[in-house]
């Protein structure tokens, strides 16, 4: 059991890509923090960082007392789950979660209940037997879970470990992960770069991009209050629909009209942007939200919810989730949201205004 | 009519490598009859199509006795010779190159890609071009005559490394990262993990190292003097007198197909392995 803390932590590439840029977070004990962001915002290398497979350029890392900069991956008291699973192919499953216990000197009966034991709970007991190769997708994620719980490490550390899987498989091992990290109540770091699997597995999510923090708290919190454009349009699906806005009195205009109330913003002179996501636009009109004219272009039936692609006067795209009264393509509606869920942010900065 | 078709392509490429195989054999089978027979009959121009009535005979002395006149030593001694030879020489080329090119994948140290490049230079270099610096520097180390002298100038091998290198680049790094989570250092991952992967890339090369090392000619030559070093492909050709005396042919074919036998029982043995090695990686 132990807290992760990273302090300012950097990493400069040889070659000079600066890939993580000063990155300051903790991870309570026994908490499952997610790192998201796009490709090559530097997930996988702070994540490496803290496994210790990747040096520290500057900065801090703590896992429990231990300042572990200098310390060997195999004595920072972690295990990892690549996203490739990275199983040793010429051995069997058994053998691939005894490894690391037989280099530690484990005594060979302790070897043996801690992997059956984490194969029972994993459901892989029938396989003990078999090489890495002769086994499906899903279970040899299995197998790698398996490796990193044996250890009884006190951080886990997942590197995409779903991203391999079909979506129906990823849903599953989704929710065992999460019953697994709260049953064996270890910190663990995750990271993935989507965004339905931060959201549900997170009990702190940290975002990325470009190497920096954009925000960092409970995924609830970023998805209400959004600290800039990034974060929002990043954080649920389909994405939050942005709309160019000027100050109009006291309320908002949207460029070639389109939009009007939605009173009370402090509106910059040059202009801000308007954010909404689809799922809070509705077809009744709500008193002192934001009301929008939409030409309906193309309607989207999912089944149990309806996305309308609509068009403002300029052109630009607005998505609204609806799951009756659907409009026809090429008709014309009025939606509107609430004052608490429009999202002003600054055009330049693209920061929460 | 789809028949037909599907026979055809049977026939053709039957009927191919039949041709390819009656090639070979051909005269690998005449080898054996010449084996087979009193000296006479060969050296009368007449052999017959089958084989004769003294093949114990005369494989006995070939490997136990030898021929009467110009090689003094049996047969026997000179597989054994040749054995040796081809075993060092394949299983030390591994050997080191898989440890140079381990060392030129997995680890940054100074003039790192000058050893590659060095390595790889010398693939223009194969003993024949060398041959004098090498037979000096053998010389003067008193090597004339020994093992060592007939297999150590052989052993280094810009090929297997290169080979072990690019079959190195293709294991994913993540393997070496989880054994070192896993608290494997350097040499345990050598041990645990790359050797057992390379076992199908080591029995490929060993079964064309050891064929290399068999067929060696020239160096032998040069090195060994002494009779009880002679490697049999040297022997082959020092039974066959070119003056005065007579060859003793049917010896000469007992030997030709005695010193066949080794390399051709290393490919039956290895040939799964060997062709696992030579498509498949185990990943
Ligand atoms: N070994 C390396 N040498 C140089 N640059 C690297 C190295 N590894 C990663 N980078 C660079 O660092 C940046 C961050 O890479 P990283 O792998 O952490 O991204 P990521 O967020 O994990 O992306 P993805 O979602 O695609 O896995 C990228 O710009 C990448 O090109
Ligand atoms: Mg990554």
């Amino acid at each position: 059991m132990a807290e992760v803390k990273l302090r300012d932590v950097r990493k400069t590439y040889t070659g000079g890509i600066e890939a993580v840029k000063g990155v300051s977070f903790d991870v309570p004990d026994g908490a499952l923090c997610v790192l998201v962001g796009p490709s090559g915002c530097g997930k996988s290398t702070l994540l490496r960082m803290i496994a210790g497979i990747e040096t520290i350029t500057s900065g801090e890392i703590r896992i429990g007392e231990r300042i572990v900069n200098d310390i060997e991956p195999s004595e920072r008291d972690i295990a990892m789950v690549f996203q490739n699973y990275a199983l040793y192919p010429h051995m069997s499953v058994y053998d691939n979660m005894a490894y690391g216990l037989r280099n530690r000197g484990t005594p060979k009966a302790e070897i043996e209940t801690r992997v059956r034991e984490a194969a029972k709970m994993l459901e892989i007991e029938p396989y003990l037997k078999r090489r890495p190769r002769d086994l499906s997708g899903g279970q040899r994620q299995r197998v790698a879970m398996g490796r990193a719980i044996v250890r009884k490490p006190a951080v886990f550390l997942f590197d995409e470990p779903l991203s391999n899987l079909d979506a129906k498989l990823r849903g599953q091992m989704r929710v065992e992960i999460k019953k697994l990290q709260r049953s064996l109540d270890v910190t663990s770091v995750y990271v993935t770069h989507d965004q339905l699997e931060a959201m549900t597995l997170a009990d702190i999510l940290v975002v990325l991009n470009l190497g920096q923090i954009e925000q960092i708290g409970p995924p609830l919190e970023l998805y209400s209050r959004p600290a800039s454009m990034f974060v929002a349009g990043f954080i649920g699906a389909p994405a939050m629909n942005f709309i160019p806005v000027r100050a109009d009195g006291d309320g908002l205009s949207a460029e070639g009209g389109g939009l009007s109330g939605a009173r009370g913003f402090a509106v910059p002179k040059q202009g801000a942007v308007l954010g909404v996501r689809p799922e809070h636009l509705t077809l009744s009109g709500i008193e002192g939200g934001a009301l929008f004219d939409l030409e309906v272009m193309v309607v989207e039936a999912v089944g149990a919810e309806t996305f309308i692609y609509g068009k403002l006067p300029t052109g630009k795209e607005v998505i609204v989730r609806l799951y009756d009264n659907i409009p026809k393509v090429g008709g014309r509606i009025t939606v509107s949201a609430a004052r608490e869920h429009l999202h002003l942010f600054d055009s330049g900065s693209g920061r929460r205004i | 009519m789809v028949e037909q078709r599907t026979f055809w392509r049977g026939v053709i490429p039957h009927l191919v490598l039949w041709i390819g195989i009656a090639i070979v054999a051909f005269p690998v089978y005449l080898a054996f009859v010449a084996s087979t027979h009193e000296p006479t009959i060969i050296s009368n121009g007449q052999m017959p199509p089958w084989p004769g009535s003294q093949m114990l005979e005369n494989y006995y002395r070939t490997i136990f006795i030898g021929t009467s006149g110009t090689t003094r030593e049996p047969v026997g001694t000179m597989l054994l010779n040749s054995f040796i030879m081809a075993m060092v020489i394949a299983c030390g080329k591994i050997a080191i190159s898989i440890i140079s090119a381990y060392a030129i994948v997995y680890f940054r140290f100074p003039l790192r890609m000058t050893a590659f490049w060095v390595i790889f230079v010398t693939l223009m270099l194969p003993v024949e071009v060398r041959i004098y610096p090498t037979y000096k520097i053998a010389a003067d180390l008193n090597l004339l005559d020994t093992y060592a002298g007939l297999t150590l100038p052989l052993i280094a091998s810009a090929t297997a490394t290169l080979l072990f290198r690019q079959f190195f680049m293709t294991v994913p790094d993540e393997l070496v990262e989880a054994s070192r989570i896993d608290g494997a250092g350097p040499f345990r991952f050598f041990k645990d993990t790359l050797l057992p992967l390379s076992r199908t890339n080591m029995a490929a090369l060993f079964v064309i190292l050891f064929i290399y090392g068999w067929n060696q000619y020239l160096w032998p030559l040069l090195i060994t003097t002494r009779d009880e070093m002679q490697t049999i492909v040297i022997g082959i050709r020092k039974m066959i007198v070119t003056a005065d005396a007579i060859t003793e042919w049917q010896l000469v074919m007992a030997t030709a197909m005695l010193a066949m036998l080794p390399p051709v029982a290393v490919v039956i043995l290895m040939q799964k392995l060997f062709v696992r090695g030579l498509v498949e990686t185990e990943k």
